[in-house]
């Protein structure tokens, strides 16, 4: 499956240099110039091509970002099934945004799954103008009253509780006290921040500053006991990606956060390795436990089977020869299966183009999964990336290949309508704009409803969903108005 | 007959300098005459009625917003009340120091006030008295558009009060650039310091400004006060009574609106210097312990 890169007919440094000008010319000039350093033609070779990254957003643009509560509700805290998350402020953010992330759990609601749950402080005016810290006082101890199994509590700030100044910090701490229970207040207001890559930050701080290292296993410690870090469950990713890493031969004892427990999270501070699958939003928690108990941790990819094997020869190293020669031996089993799906697919999906531009790892990590199928990116993007996201990004992209940040609609049109790709890999703000213009789309947040897409049970789903949305008849009858 | 225009006045100033005294003094003196006024205090401490009142403190309509959920569940006589001469009487009322955000308790009330139809229209006047430092847009919401179009600021021959004076100066014309709000004039609260009344006229005429009144100080205005009174109420016939009746005059009168000149800081501190408020500035201490 190894080959060659070989850059597409009519992609190279000029040709993208080229169209990068033209896309910029669409700005006035102010936007042109704000916007000019997050394009770029890769270059693996030259570190020059670094794209400016996590910058505030060219106002009047339409942007896919999120805010800083929304990294912490959505992505971090969001997950744990067995605490209560409360959107603390106005109702809208919590409702909103409830069930809209696609992080699955397993457990019995209201026993020890509270994750599909919406909890709000529901700010009146009388909240703003006398604090809200009474109130969530109230709300924190109801929910403890309806739902005692609930293993702990997180605050979440919606933006005028920062306005206002509200202590949540001393709130909770009081009602840790009196509820016996882990209240995490974090400072997540929208406000703050560029997009929710601050709040990603924040929410780690605070699994640093009241939850790491409080718990400890009941089972003696293993030399195979490892945590996997930042997979959220998108449509089962990380139960897919479990299945894997037992098979080799190891113990997860701990899933940060997609369908994680608390109390698992907790003690992460006595396993031996910590497996990093989103880079971005969890790198944070991965340093620490580094720098304060020695843990090392690895980045991995299960998309796609040259990235699963890759990946697992990787962590096996790290490890024995047992493990070492697990994974051989579950690469050995695998490698039919994958072979007949590649077989599958490939024929109708080979030398297919792709854009893709979604959040944390994906406009990287998935590339390997389109490869394995024929498939070629022709751009790739990052909403909310940082400098250390691009430099991983580079080498994984052919030379040449558009490479750009926070991507704004006018830019992804142009792009579209320039390459006329086979397929779209975005979120839903982009779906319908791509989808009505007849271009196939996949809605690469959430998996597009699907999923999972991770491990070797993900890419048989994966190739299939793909081949759908690429060689569906349906685009053919698609006719432009215009 | 024609239609009554009600005029809506803001009283500004300093903390403590007394804005809360002469404006109800002043209304007092207006009422004397027949006129008719409201009263809105925009302070969380709600102490801006209580001498038309006869009260300690009355029920502010945030404190009701809080008993009662909500400020749609809210009627315009929970927080209403009526003290001396039918002077009406509201407080915006907020939170303790430390919690919330006060500012925006003085929005939710005067919008209140405005939806539930306060503004009648048998009023004359409509007098605000703001919280000391317009720390935040809530305590602007006052001179906001369609508000007060008449602004006083209560100042003495301190160095402070005409620091803040002029501050309130700046925020007037902020607001007066793009709307109808206007300085209407100081009003010196004597506080015997030296020259004061040239002082304040100079800082007045800077200011673009006059000063309307120079209320003396005298001690029959705590007499008052114990009484929980007005001067005028108490003791009509005293010359403190007069001295109110003759600033209620005045305002009633006055025709004088202007967008503000506020001054530069350095000129400020001339001007103090010139009446020997301030010392001349020596560089050479700045920053010297006296031990040093």
């Amino acid at each position: 499956m190894s080959e060659v890169k070989n850059p597409l007919e009519g992609i190279s440094k000029e040709a993208t240099a080229k169209l990068i000008e033209e896309t910029l010319e669409l700005y006035p000039e102010k936007a042109k110039q704000k916007r000019a350093p997050h394009m770029s033609e890769n270059d693996p070779d030259d570190s020059g091509c670094a794209i400016r990254s996590n910058k505030k957003t060219v106002p009047g643009v339409m942007s896919a970002r999120g805010c800083a509560y929304a990294g912490a509700k959505g992505v971090v805290w969001g997950p744990i099934r067995d605490m209560v998350h409360v959107s603390h402020g106005p109702v809208g953010c919590g409702y909103y945004s409830w069930g809209t992330r696609r992080n699955l759990t397993s457990g019995t609601v209201g026993v020890d799954n509270f994750s599909g749950m919406m909890f709000t402080s529901d700010f009146q005016e009388r909240d703003i103008v006398y604090g809200g810290d009474k109130k969530l006082e109230k709300l924190l101890t109801e929910a403890h009253e309806l739902f005692p199994l609930a293993k702990g509590m997180s605050v979440l700030s919606e933006c005028p509780v920062g306005l206002i100044g509200d202590d949540i910090n001393a709130t909770a701490k009081k009602m840790s006290g009196e509820l016996d229970l882990p209240v995490v207040p974090c400072n997540c207001e929208g406000f703050r921040g560029v997009s929710q890559s601050l709040g990603h930050h924040i929410s780690n701080d605070t699994i640093r500053d009241h939850i790491i290292g409080t718990r400890e296993y009941q089972e003696e410690p293993g030399p195979y006991d490892i945590a996997l870090i930042g997979d959220y469950n998108i449509g089962g990713d990380i139960w897919s990606a479990v299945k894997v890493l037992e098979a080799i031969g190891l113990n997860v004892k701990a899933q940060w956060t997609g369908d994680g427990q608390i109390e698992h999270i907790a003690a992460t501070h006595q396993v031996k390795l910590n497996l990093i699958h989103c880079y971005r939003s969890m790198n944070y928690m991965c340093k620490v436990m580094e720098e304060k108990y020695g843990i090392p941790w690895l980045e991995f990819n299960f998309f796609g089977p040259t990235k699963i094997e890759e990946s697992l020869r990787t962590i096996g190293n790290f490890f024995d020869d047992k493990i070492r020669a697990n994974v051989e031996q579950v690469i050995a089993e695998q490698k039919a299966k994958m072979q007949a799906i590649i077989d599958e697919y490939r024929p109708r999906l080979a030398g297919k183009t792709v854009i893709v531009f979604v959040g944390g790892l994906r406009p990287r990590h998935t590339i390997g999964a389109y490869e394995d199928l024929g498939m070629k990116i022709i751009a790739s993007g990052y909403e909310f990336a940082h400098s250390d996201d691009y430099d991983r990004t580079y080498p994984e992209l052919d030379k040449g290949t558009l490479v750009f940040d926070d991507a704004s609609e006018i830019e992804l049109e142009k792009w579209v309508e320039h390459f006329k790709p086979d397929l779209v890999a975005s979120g839903i703000k982009e779906k319908y704009v791509f989808q009505k213009a007849g271009v196939p789309f996949r809605q690469m947040h959430s998996w597009d409803y699907s999923g999972p897409y991770h491990g070797y049970d993900g890419f048989e789903i994966f190739a299939r969903d793909i081949d759908m949305a690429v060689n569906s008849p349906t685009w053919g009858l698609v006719k432009s108005p215009f | 007959m024609a239609e009554k225009k009600l005029r809506q006045i803001a009283i500004y100033g300093k903390g403590g300098i007394g804005k809360s005294t002469t404006t109800q003094n002043t209304v007092a003196g207006l009422a004397s005459i027949g006129k008719k006024i409201l009263i809105i205090g925009c302070d969380p401490k709600a102490d801006s009625t209580r001498l038309i009142l006869h009260a300690k403190a009355q029920d502010t309509v945030m404190d009701k917003v809080r008993e009662l959920g909500t400020v749609e569940d809210l009627e315009l006589e929970d927080v209403m009340r009526t003290g001396y001469r039918e002077i009406k009487c509201v407080e915006s009322g907020g939170p303790e120091p430390g919690v919330g955000c006060a500012g925006r308790g003085v929005i939710t009330a005067i919008n209140f006030l405005e939806e539930e139809g306060a503004y009648t229209p048998d009023l004359d006047f409509v007098f605000y008295d703001v919280l000391g430092d317009v720390v935040c847009g809530g305590f602007a919401m006052p001179i906001r558009e369609n508000k007060a179009q008449e602004i006083y600021i209560v100042v003495s021959g301190e160095m402070m009060a005409m620091y803040a004076a002029n501050n309130i100066a700046k925020g007037i014309l902020k607001y007066a650039a793009t709307g109808s709000v206007r300085l209407a004039g100081l009003i010196c609260n004597s506080r015997n310091t030296d020259c004061e009344a040239e002082l304040i006229e100079a800082l007045a005429k800077r200011l673009g400004t006059q000063m309307i009144h120079f209320v003396p100080r005298d001690n029959q205005v705590q007499r008052a006060e114990l009484r929980r009174m007005t001067v005028i109420e108490y003791s009509p016939e005293h010359k403190q009574a007069e001295e109110y009746r003759q600033l209620a005059k005045k305002i009633f009168e006055n025709k004088k609106f202007v967008i503000p000149t506020p001054l530069e800081m350095e000129d400020l501190e001339d001007l103090l210097m010139e009446f020997g408020i301030m010392e001349a500035e020596d560089e050479s201490i700045v920053g010297v312990a006296e031990s040093a």
